[in-house]
C-alpha cells in the first residue's frame, strides 16, 4: 500500500524525522481556514499517489488566506496521471537553502535493503540515477545489522554531504531506518529532505509504501486505506478476500494463480487485436483451491462491471478442483438469473477437468461456451466482447 | 540425475500436522516421495497416519535430521512463524528448504536470507509463495500436482505456479526432467540464474523452459547469464504484458514501477540472448516442441 504525503509524514512524525506542521483539507474553505490558522504563506499541495505533482500544477505557493482558498479550489479535483486530487495539504512555506535526496528502499537483485542519498536533490531521482550517476550514492544495508548512528555516518559519508549538515543527516537516516523496519515499510522516500536558511534538516515531502503482507501485525496500518478513493468494484473484491484490480478494456477474466491470470489478460489482449483492439476489463486470481463460492463470488464482481461485454473464465485446476469451478458458475449463473446477460467463454484443464466440463454441458446455459484451448478461449471471448 | 531434488532425496515437512501441511504430505507420498517425517515441537513423539504410512512427528530440524537422515524439508508453517522455521532449518545445515507459505512479510524473508548469508550458504532455498520442486517420477516436494506429466528431458523455471502446471501439461508427450517453482514475491532464495546453472550442468537435461513475469530485473539478469554460460537451447515466456504501472498483480513482487520491470523489456533481453520468447503459454510450447523434435 502506497501511503499520501501527509501519512507518510504522520509517520515521520511519530519516529521524529523533522517535519513540518501540516493540514490535509477536502474543501477550498477547509483549505482557507488551515492557512488562517497558520497565519503564513502557506504550500497547498495536491494528495495524490504518484509522482510529477509540481509539473501537473498540483502544487502552488499561497500568501493569504483568500489566496490559499482560490488554489486549493483550481486543485481539488484536478486530474493528475489519472488520480484525481481529493485532498490537498496546507503546510508553511519554508525557505530552502539546499535540497537532497534520501531513501531506503527493497533490493530485489540483491536481496537486502538499500540506503540511496544524494545532495542533488529535489528532482526526480531516476534521472539523477542515469544523467549523474556519481552523484547518487547507494550503499547495501545488511537486514540483521540494520542502520545504527555509524551506518547512517558511512551512507551521509558516501553521499558527500556538507559537514555542518552531516551529522544531523545521520541522525534523520537512523528515525528514517527505524521507520522503515518497524512499519514493515518496502520503501521510504525523502524527496526533497531540505536545509533551510537556518541549517536546520526537514523532510519536505516523504514517500512510504507499506507491505501488505505484514498487515497481520499492523492492525493500525488498514486505518491508512483510503476507502473512498478506492474503486467500488475493488473495494467489494476485497471485502471478499479476492485479488482483483480494475482495468479499461471489454473482457471480465476469472482465472486462478497470479501468472496464469496475467498471462491470461496478455492471449486476451493479444486476439483482441484482430477485433478491433478488444482488451481484458480486470485482473482476478481466484486462487489456489478456489471453491464453488469463491468462484461466484467472483463472477458476480465481474458481472457487475458495466465495461464488461463478454467474461472468460481460464482455469488449470493443480489444487484447485475444476468441478468445484464449473459448480460455481453454475450457482452464480442461477442466482443471478435474468441479471445474467453477458457470454460466458470458459476453458477448464487440470484436476478433475471431465467432471467439471460435464457439469456445465449438463447445465447446458445459453450463455456459456466451452472452449477446449486457452488461445482459443481468449479468441472466442474476444469476439464475443466486439460483438455484444 | 534431475536438480534439487532426485529419488534419494528424504524429504521432512515443517507444519505437516496443520490442514495444508496434511493435506500436502499426503499427495508428496502418492506421487512417490520419500517423506521420512514432521517437524512441531508440540506434537514431538507422536506419529500421524497417511494412508497407512505413519509418519513420526519431530521436536526440531536438527533432531529429524538426525534420526532419519533428511536432507530436504517442505515449510507450510503460517506467515508469522515462517522465518522462524527457515531459521531452523538453515542452522540445522538442511540441503534444501522449499517454503511454499505464501504471504511472508518481506522483512522477514530478507531476515532469513541475511542469515542462510551469514552462515556460508549451506542450504539451498526454493520460495517463498512458490509451488515447490517436482522430478517426475522421482519425488515432489511442494505442491505441483505430480499426474500432469511423467519424467522427460525438458527442464523448466517459473515464477509462477499455475503457469508451471500449463506449461507441464502442454508438453505432457515430452515430459520433465525437473521443474522449479521460484515464486513470485520480491525477493526469493533459488533464482532463474541458479535453476539454469543447475539445469546446464544436468545430463539428463536437454533443453529448458523459462517462465517470468513483470517486476524487478531477475529475467534481464537471467538472459545475460544465458548468453555467457547456457549452451543448451532455452525457450521463454513472460506474463504480464498488459499490466498497468504501479498496480500489484496478484504476486506481491509482480508490479511495474515507472519504466521499470515491464514485461517488454524483459522479452526484448531475452530474445537479445538468443532465446525465443512465445506470445502464448502454447505458442512457448510449440517452441520448445520443435526444438525437442529437432534434437530427436
Amino acid at each position: 500500500m502506497d501511503l499520501y504525503e501527509y501519512q507518510a509524514k504522520d509517520l515521520f512524525a511519530r519516529y521524529g524525522v523533522p517535519v513540518l506542521p501540516g493540514t490535509v483539507a477536502t474543501t477550498a474553505d477547509e483549505a482557507r481556514a488551515a492557512a488562517e490558522e497558520l497565519g503564513t504563506t502557506v504550500v497547498v499541495k495536491a494528495q495524490v499517489k504518484t509522482g510529477g505533482r509540481g509539473k501537473a500544477g498540483g502544487v502552488k505557493l499561497a500568501e493569504t488566506p483568500d489566496e490559499t482558498r482560490a488554489k486549493a479550489e483550481a486543485i481539488l479535483g484536478m486530474d493528475i496521471k489519472g488520480h484525481t486530487v481529493h485532498k490537498v495539504l496546507i503546510t508553511p512555506a519554508s525557505d530552502i537553502a539546499e535540497e537532497y535526496y534520501f531513501s531506503f528502499l527493497l533490493d530485489r537483485a540483491n536481496r537486502n535493503f538499500l540506503a540511496m542519498a544524494s545532495v542533488e536533490g529535489g528532482m526526480d531521482i531516476e534521472e539523477v540515477a542515469a544523467t549523474k550517476p556519481e552523484a547518487l550514492a547507494k550503499v547495501a544495508i545488511d537486514p540483521i545489522a540494520g542502520v545504527d548512528l555509524a551506518k547512517a555516518r558511512e551512507i551521509v559519508a558516501a553521499a558527500k554531504f556538507p559537514a555542518e549538515v552531516a551529522e544531523q543527516v545521520a541522525e534523520v537516516v537512523v528515525k528514517l531506518w527505524e521507520t522503515f523496519v518497524r512499519e514493515d515499510a518496502t520503501l521510504v522516500e525523502v524527496n526533497p529532505l531540505v536545509r533551510d536558511p537556518q541549517g536546520r534538516i526537514l523532510a519536505l515531502d516523504g514517500k512510504v509504501t507499506l507491505d501488505d503482507n505484514a498487515s497481520f501485525r499492523h492492525a493500525d496500518h488498514a486505518e491508512l486505506v483510503d476507502v473512498a478513493a478506492e474503486n467500488p468494484l475493488e473495494a467489494e473484491a476485497k471485502a471478499k478476500g479476492l485479488n482483483y484490480v480494475k482495468l479499461d478494456g471489454q473482457v471480465g477474466i476469472i482465472g486462478n494463480g497470479a501468472g496464469l491470470v496475467m498471462s491470461t489478460l496478455d492471449v486476451v489482449a493479444y486476439a483482441g487485436e484482430e477485433f478491433g483492439g478488444v482488451k481484458p476489463a480486470n485482473f482476478l486470481d481466484i486462487g489456489g483451491g478456489a471453491s464453488a463460492e469463491v468462484m461466484a463470488n467472483g463472477l458476480h464482481i465481474i458481472l457487475n462491471d458495466q465495461d464488461v461485454r463478454s467474461v472468460f473464465v481460464n482455469v488449470f485446476g493443480g489444487i484447485t478442483a475444476c468441478d468445484q469451478v464449473a459448480k460455481g458458475i453454475v450457482q452464480a449463473l442461477g442466482i443471478l438469473g435474468d441479471d445474467a446477460t453477458k457470454p460466458l467463454v470458459v476453458r477448464l484443464d487440470g484436476n478433475n477437468v471431465d467432471e467439471g466440463r460435464r457439469i456445465l454441458a449438463e447445465a447446458n446455459h445459453p450463455l456459456v461456451t466451452l472452449v477446449d484451448t486457452m488461445d482459443g478461449a481468449a479468441r472466442k471471448a474476444a469476439e464475443l466482447a466486439a460483438a455484444n | 540425475m534431475a536438480i534439487f531434488l532426485t529419488e534419494n532425496s528424504k524429504v521432512i515437512v515443517q507444519g505437516m500436522t496443520g490442514s495444508e501441511g496434511s493435506k500436502h504430505t499426503r499427495r508428496m507420498l502418492k506421487a512417490g516421495t520419500t517423506i521420512v517425517g514432521g517437524v512441531n515441537p508440540r506434537k514431538a513423539g507422536t506419529t500421524v497416519d497417511f494412508d497407512g504410512t505413519e509418519l513420526p512427528v519431530f521436536a526440531t530440524v536438527a533432531e529429524a535430521m538426525e534420526k532419519t537422515g533428511a536432507d530436504v524439508t517442505v515449510i507450510f508453517v503460517p506467515p508469522r512463524f515462517t522465518k522462524d522455521a527457515v531459521i531452523e532449518a538453515i542452522d540445522a545445515g538442511i540441503g534444501l528448504a522449499v517454503v511454499i507459505t505464501e504471504g511472508i512479510p518481506v522483512h522477514d524473508t530478507a531476515a532469513f536470507w541475511a542469515h542462510a548469508r551469514a552462515t556460508g550458504n549451506k542450504t539451498r532455498i526454493i520460495g517463498p509463495n512458490c509451488p515447490g520442486v517436482i522430478s517426475p517420477g522421482k519425488s515432489n516436494a511442494g505442491i505441483i500436482p505430480a499426474d500432469i506429466t511423467g519424467p522427460g528431458k525438458i527442464g523448466l523455471v517459473s515464477k509462477s505456479g499455475t503457469l508451471t502446471y500449463q506449461m507441464m501439461y502442454e508438453l505432457r508427450d515430452f515430459g520433465f526432467s525437473t521443474c522449479v517453482g521460484i515464486g513470485g514475491d520480491p525477493i526469493i532464495g533459488t533464482t532463474h540464474i541458479d535453476a539454469l546453472q543447475a539445469f546446464q550442468d544436468d545430463p539428463e537435461t536437454a533443453a529448458i523452459v523459462m517462465i517470468g513475469e513483470i517486476g524487478g530485473d531477475a529475467e534481464e539478469r537471467a538472459a545475460a547469464y544465458i548468453k555467457e554460460h547456457i549452451t543448451k537451447p532455452v525457450v521463454g515466456y513472460v506474463a504480464g504484458f498488459t499490466a498497468p504501472e504501479g498496480k500489484t498483480m496478484g504476486h506481491a513482487g509482480a508490479i511495474v514501477s515507472g519504466s521499470a520491470g515491464t514485461a517488454q523489456a524483459k522479452k526484448e533481453a531475452l530474445e537479445a540472448a538468443g532465446v525465443k520468447v512465445g506470445k502464448t503459454p502454447s505458442e512457448t510450447a510449440e517452441l520448445m516442441r520443435e526444438i525437442m523434435k529437432s534434437l530427436g
